[in-house]
């Protein structure tokens, strides 16, 4: 044991390479970001000294129409909403993405390969393209208020679009597979001879996925709910384009911030209190379940 | 087992719901592939069949040019990025007690969480401070960055339920670690990794924000492209466009079906 | 598998890619402008006339563009930017003196866009084309007469949820402004809270805030108002004849984007041959046949084809007001974000 590299060391080494592809070319920049966040935006787009926590004041105290700096929630209110509109994405992700990950991990090996493909394919589409299909989907005189009209369940059309659940219908839309794949991924090697064991032994369906289906499904989806609850809440596609810019997101917001406000620092303030935030959950949790860092 | 009464396979809800759920996911194509023939320039306004803008797409460089440096961004981060992942899924995974790991996993979800904009302008401004001038290469180092969670995660995942006994009797029986890994962790982990390569691959060809920044001139990508095409509109030439690049990677993918041999499709 | 798809698919791209990497014998040229503002037709002409192989990239906003060339890397020859845009590239260096009034051709611009406010004695530039930004009705569901900005701000009830919005803020606050009887970039914090009022009353009877598809949902009846550029409307128009350009008493907003050359540019000559080229009258002609916008080149009407000769969206009254944008003060543009971000929060 003494002449070879520890179980621990030979672990470091595995994540060495991808860490400092992280740590070059991701933390460097966001160090770049963080000090941008206290420096001073210049009119033209870009930062300069002095450096100020101003950014930071202005997400709750900011300057009104009569330039008073007052208690502002404009922000926060911004942030709440992004935080509903995920955690919804999320769980109807959750609800649509399990029965599917599960059916398609059910299936023999063969045709769950399929299976996967064909929930990617729709994928390989530009997201902007399928979005603005949406568009077309669901608009005035869309297929879906015709489909309506003509069978007569409905009179007038119904306006669908440019609505908060527009928006939601676009976030859950642009992240489906980042939760049916990880669940498939660890649903996969389930025994079957488990739920069949279960049914013997008279188990009610409900029972089954409690109890066999869903633990094993946990993982999957933690990983899921990460890679659509994160995203989701910075989108900034669906917010455009399906809810027509009537209300604002962060991801919006911030997008605003550096391209027509050309304030580079709160743009880069922003981010950082929603990275910190979005950090904090995941400690938290991460504590919660001491021994399991991070979903 | 297909005898027993209560055949798990059979369960006609889930059947029905994942019915549902390929729908909701086919249905935007479907109008896709009909609007790429409408002879309206306008996609709002139905004004006839037309195979005009499969001919203007082909004609349209830019718009090859463009599907060309998409193809060839994805097709070399999501590899880079899926052997990145790999091992940095073992180490967080089998190497539990490690110090400074949750350190080392929230910088790895860092891509994830960083706003897209924010992560865009720094890496541009990060590039120019250091004198990055390679072409296409910017674009590719970029994309693998923000791949790595999402070839990551999946992984992690399926190792995190993946029982350590077969691997520890291997060990027992005097395998080497290689072996071990090559023979009983990797064939294990495949379904993983083809889930994180592929889901690697759909956000290297959907990434637009940091595209942008990044590509120097001539290195623009699809969705560059068809993102400041919206400015009128999606046409119904980028729709034919689109409709011929999904019925080639559906070719591809049958073929690729087709060819891979039964006994080995798990793979 | 997957790898064998992506292996197929890399290979084909390189291949793919390598087919188009010839170059021709003139050298590059990478010309940076907005989507679909470029005619496919007018730079086949300057490829053949020059022996130069032409790159167009497209972006989506002036923003953009400044935080593009920024970076030395961008490697563009030719670039496009807004009237308003230009004394920020100009006091950021990031475009190059070019002396434009020196070149051959220099002459063809008309009178009144020679030495224009935002570029004096066209040290840095020469037009591409312009425009002007009022609104548009579909005059099947809107028989009010329309002449006022009035109805575009102050909409009849019918007309509830069926108005179309730009999604900058810039665009929609100087026509507001406009309409207000007030000056463009406003620092005035009572006369925002004006145009705040306006705009948050208007609100409700918007549909839609965005500069994306508006001719298709101007042609499709889906908005029965909407602002916009001059040129747009009159492609919306080829598409749907009930669509009306409306030039408003109170005055337009005028904007022009100019060809300039970035600083970092790799081949400045070739880079003023196109400028050269587009003081053509016949190449700015061809170009507007496109982009269905107005040239700034004498002469350049006589090359329009009929339908652009007779497209009432260009002719501009004599007495129109139009307000050009000037580059707004950063108490501006910070009190235009406030109004922006409190209309939608």
């Amino acid at each position: 044991m003494s002449g070879e590299p520890t179980r621990r060391d030979r672990a470091l080494l595995l994540a060495t390479p991808a860490l400092a592809t992280i740590v070059v070319l991701m933390l460097l920049p966001m160090a770049i970001a963080l000090a941008a966040s206290f420096l001073t935006s210049t009119p033209y787009g870009g930062v300069t000294r002095p450096f100020t926590g101003a950014s930071y004041v202005r997400f709750l105290y900011d300057r009104d129409l009569d330039d008073v700096l007052v208690f502002d929630t404009t922000y926060l209110r911004i942030f709440a909403r992004s935080f509903i509109q995920a955690v919804l994405a999320t769980a109807c992700c959750l609800v649509i993405g399990l029965p599917l990950a599960w059916y398609m991990a059910t299936r023999p090996p063969r045709l769950r390969q399929g299976l996967v493909l064909l929930v990617t394919i729709p994928f390989w589409t530009n997201l902007l393209i399928r979005t603005y299909c949406w568009v077309l989907l669901l608009r005035d005189q869309g297929l879906v208020n015709q489909v309506l009209q003509g069978s007569g369940l409905t009179q007038a059309p119904i306006t669908f679009l440019y609505s908060d659940g527009a928006v939601l219908l676009g976030l859950v839309y642009a992240s489906l597979p980042f939760m049916v794949l990880p669940i498939y991924a660890a649903l996969e090697k389930l025994d079957p001879r488990l739920i069949e064991a279960a049914y013997d032994l008279y188990a009610g369906r409900w029972a089954i996925l409690k109890t066999i289906v869903w633990p094993l499904a946990k993982p999957g989806a933690a990983a899921g709910t990460l890679m659509v609850f994160v995203p989701a809440l910075g989108a900034f596609l669906a917010p455009d384009i399906l809810g027509g810019g009537k209300t604002l997101m962060i991801g919006s917001l911030i997008q605003q911030q550096f391209s027509t406000a050309r304030d580079w620092s709160f743009g880069a303030a922003l981010s950082m209190i929603l990275m910190t935030f979005v950090l904090g959950a995941l400690m938290w949790h991460a504590r919660q379940r001491s021994g399991r860092v991070l979903p | 087992m297909s005898a027993n009464p209560f055949d798990w396979r059979r369960m006609p809800f889930l059947r029905l719901a994942s019915i549902a759920a390929l729908l909701f996911l086919y249905a935007p194509l479907v109008v896709l592939m009909v609007y790429a023939f409408n002879s309206n320039k306008v996609a709002l306004i139905w004004d006839g069949f037309s195979t005009q803008w499969f001919v203007k797409a082909l004609g349209n460089t830019d718009l090859q040019r463009a599907a060309i440096n998409s193809l060839i961004v994805a097709a070399v981060a999501t590899p880079i990025s899926t052997l990145l992942a790999l091992p940095a899924a073992l180490a967080f995974e089998r190497g539990r007690s490690l110090p400074g790991r949750a350190f080392g996993e929230a910088l790895v979800a860092m891509p994830l969480i960083a706003p897209e904009i924010v992560t865009a302008i720094a890496t541009l401004v990060f590039f120019e401070a250091i004198g990055l001038h390679g072409g296409i290469g910017n674009v590719i180092l970029a994309h693998v960055v923000f791949c790595i969670p999402f070839a990551l995660l999946p992984i992690r995942a399926r190792l995190r339920e993946m029982p350590r006994d077969i691997e520890d009797a291997a060990h027992d029986l005097y395998a080497g670690r290689w072996q071990v890994f090559r023979l009983i962790t990797l064939p294990l982990l495949v379904p993983a990794i083809v889930a994180g390569a592929t889901l690697a691959f759909v956000v290297s060809l959907d990434d637009f924000l940091i595209t942008l920044m990044v590509a120097p001139a001539g290195a623009t990508t699809l969705p560059v492209y068809l993102y400041s095409m919206l400015r009128l509109g999606v046409t119904p030439e980028a729709n034919a466009a689109a409709t011929m690049l999904l019925l080639v990677s559906i070719a591809a993918v049958v073929m690729a079906y087709a060819v891979s041999p039964r006994g080995t499709a798990k793979r | 598998m997957i790898s064998r798809i992506l292996t197929v698919t890399a290979a084909t791209a390189f291949m793919l890619a390598m087919t188009g990497a010839s170059v021709k014998a003139g050298g590059n040229l990478f010309v940076y402008n907005w989507t679909d503002y470029t005619s496919p037709d007018l730079i086949a002409k300057f490829e053949k006339e020059t022996g130069i192989k032409v790159t167009v990239d497209t972006y989506d906003s002036n923003e953009t563009l400044l935080a593009k060339l920024k970076s030395d890397s961008a490697g563009y020859d030719i670039v496009v930017v807004t009237s308003d845009f230009v004394p920020i590239f100009i006091d950021q260096r990031l475009i190059q003196k070019v002396d434009a009034a020196t070149m051959p051709g220099f002459g063809n611009i008309e009178t009144r866009w020679q030495n224009p406010a935002w570029d004096k004695g066209n040290a840095y530039t020469v037009p591409y084309h312009w425009g002007i930004t009022a609104y548009a009705v579909n005059t099947k569901y809107i028989k009010e007469p329309a002449d006022s900005l009035a109805l575009l701000f102050d909409p009849p009830p019918q007309a509830k949820g069926k108005i179309g919005m730009l999604a900058a803020a810039s665009e929609v606050m100087s026509l507001a402004e406009l309409y207000l009887g007030l000056s463009p970039c406003q620092t005035d914090p009572a006369a925002m809270k004006a145009v705040y009022t306006l705009l948050e009353k208007q609100a409700p009877s918007v549909k839609v805030y965005s500069s994306d598809g508006i001719i298709d949902r101007e042609a499709s009846g889906e908005t029965w108002i909407h602002q916009i550029w001059n040129g747009d409307s009159a492609r919306a128009r080829a598409n749907n004849p009930d669509i009306k350009f409306v030039f408003p008493k109170e005055g337009a907003v005028g904007w022009m984007d100019n060809i300039a050359i970035p600083a970092g540019a790799k081949d400045v000559e070739n880079a003023k041959l196109f400028m050269q080229f587009m003081l053509r009258p016949e190449n700015s002609g061809l170009s507007a046949n496109f982009t269905h916008y107005a040239s700034a080149i004498t002469g350049s009407t006589a090359f329009f084809d009929a339908d652009m000769k007779a497209a009432p969206e260009l002719q501009v009254p004599p007495d129109l007001k139009i307000a050009f944008t000037p580059t707004c003060p950063e108490a501006a543009i910070k009190l235009m974000d406030r109004v922006w971000t409190r209309l939608r929060r």
